[in-house]
């Protein structure tokens, strides 16, 4: 009867669970390092058709967001600005610049400039722009500071984990609506604390956690 | 066990030699696990929409229609003019409120500045850019144009200054014409403006 199972076979349970245990935890540490936006979306920067430096336009020359996105606070979506708005100046800034032929062709002759959009929720997604920015929600808690961007990156993950964050805890992340569209602003914690829990309190902000505030 | 471990190990490098580390720049679009789902047959503003000639998902008004909700009708407070007259209104047409001014100062800042600067006298940021003609608010030309022919400007835009009619709202137009006659009125006013016991201080 010996020979049926030799010796080493004694150490083989042993052995197949500390396999089992390894390639468990490593696709458990896997997936939840891997499976999620924080790793699928975030760093997404692709190239555009127009180099267009948000350094340049809103920190070096200080024009607010709303002056090109001036849908924003009417609107559930953040405009593009039309080609119109920009030749509002490069009518005469670097009017001849060959970086802006698309512009200027898009301004003449209504020829798409196609953007390749950085910052996307899925499409049962409903996320609403206006709602978020006047009450005191900044562009920096989404966008990451897209003022300083020579070219949009794709800084925070918009999962829904990021979305229920600020959702549980508002007071957390608003301010005052006078200071939305200062992405430079440093806020402590402390003072955010007491800021936050202020306006929670006077605007009656009940951030919704029901499943169909963001799904429909 | 010895190669099951050195497979593994191996295994575990290729894995996060090909992925590589959360936050990585990228150029290539995100992965979308269940695109059906994340991506529907629906159009979404501002994208490219075959199913139209000209590609846009964000339609164009039809010419002669006007959408939902928009101000269309010929009164003064939509259009800036005396009605049947291309003369601009003299006065805005609409009482002008505390909130109203502090409105027109936000949008002021917002849309005029740049240009204009936040003092009205042309000397914006774009000046140094080789923007050479920008109005200064101040010049008593402006001063004394009728509050309708300023509106007008803003929507239509006037010499190089672009048209911001569809930039800014009606409401807000005339929200920054009262904050720019705030502005003329600063520059222009008198020590008899100011309150009769702060005379004083500037009588010096």
């Amino acid at each position: 009867m010996s020979d049926i199972f030799p010796k080493w076979t004694n150490r083989l349970p042993l052995k197949i669970a500390i396999g089992a245990v390894l390639i468990g935890g490593a696709l458990t540490a896997g997936t939840t390092y891997y499976f999620t936006p924080k790793y699928t979306r975030v760093g997404y920067q692709p190239i555009q058709p127009i180099s267009f430096s948000h350094e340049i336009h809103a920190a070096q020359l200080g024009i607010d967001c709303r002056y090109c996105h001036n849908g924003v606070e009417k609107s559930w979506y953040s405009n593009i600005p039309a080609a119109s708005t920009c030749m509002n100046c490069h009518n005469q800034v670097a009017k001849d610049s060959p970086k802006l032929e698309l512009v200027r062709e898009s301004a003449l002759n209504g020829k798409l400039i196609s953007w390749v959009q950085v910052h996307k929720t899925p499409d049962y997604v409903y996320f609403n722009h206006s709602v978020h920015v006047n009450r005191g929600v900044s562009c920096v808690k989404c966008h990451g500071q897209v003022n300083h961007a020579e070219e949009v990156r794709h800084e925070k993950p918009l999962s829904m984990t990021f979305c229920l964050e600020c959702h549980r805890d508002p007071a957390k992340h608003l301010r005052d609506p006078k200071d939305v569209y200062n992405l430079d602003l440093k806020i402590s914690d402390v003072e955010q604390e007491k800021m936050g829990t202020k306006f929670v309190h006077d605007w009656k902000v009940n951030a919704s956690q029901n499943c169909s505030a963001c799904h429909r | 066990m010895r190669y099951f471990l050195l497979g593994f190990v191996l295994l575990c490098v290729l894995v996060v030699s090909v992925a590589g580390f959360r936050g990585s720049t990228s150029r290539k679009p995100p992965i979308e696990v269940f695109p059906d789902m994340d991506r529907q047959l629906k159009l979404r503003p501002q994208t490219d929409a075959s199913f139209f000639e000209d590609g846009r998902s964000s339609r164009l008004h039809v010419p002669g229609t006007v959408a939902r909700g928009s101000h269309f009708e010929g009164t003064p407070f939509n259009t800036g003019l005396i009605p049947g007259t291309t003369n601009g209104v003299d006065v805005i047409p609409v009482p002008v409120t505390r909130q109203m001014m502090q409105r027109g100062q936000e949008r002021f800042q917002i849309s005029c500045l740049p240009c204009h600067g936040a003092l009205g006298d042309g000397n914006g940021i774009t000046k140094k850019y080789g923007m050479a003609v920008v109005a200064n608010l101040h010049d008593a030309r402006i001063v004394k144009l009728p509050d309708g022919e300023i509106f007008n400007v803003i929507t239509y835009g006037r010499g190089l200054m672009g048209a911001y009619g569809s930039n800014v709202t009606v409401e807000d137009r005339w929200a920054i014409i009262a904050y720019v006659r705030a502005l003329q009125r600063s520059r222009l006013a008198s020590v008899n403006d100011v309150p009769a016991e702060m005379q004083s201080m500037f009588k010096k």
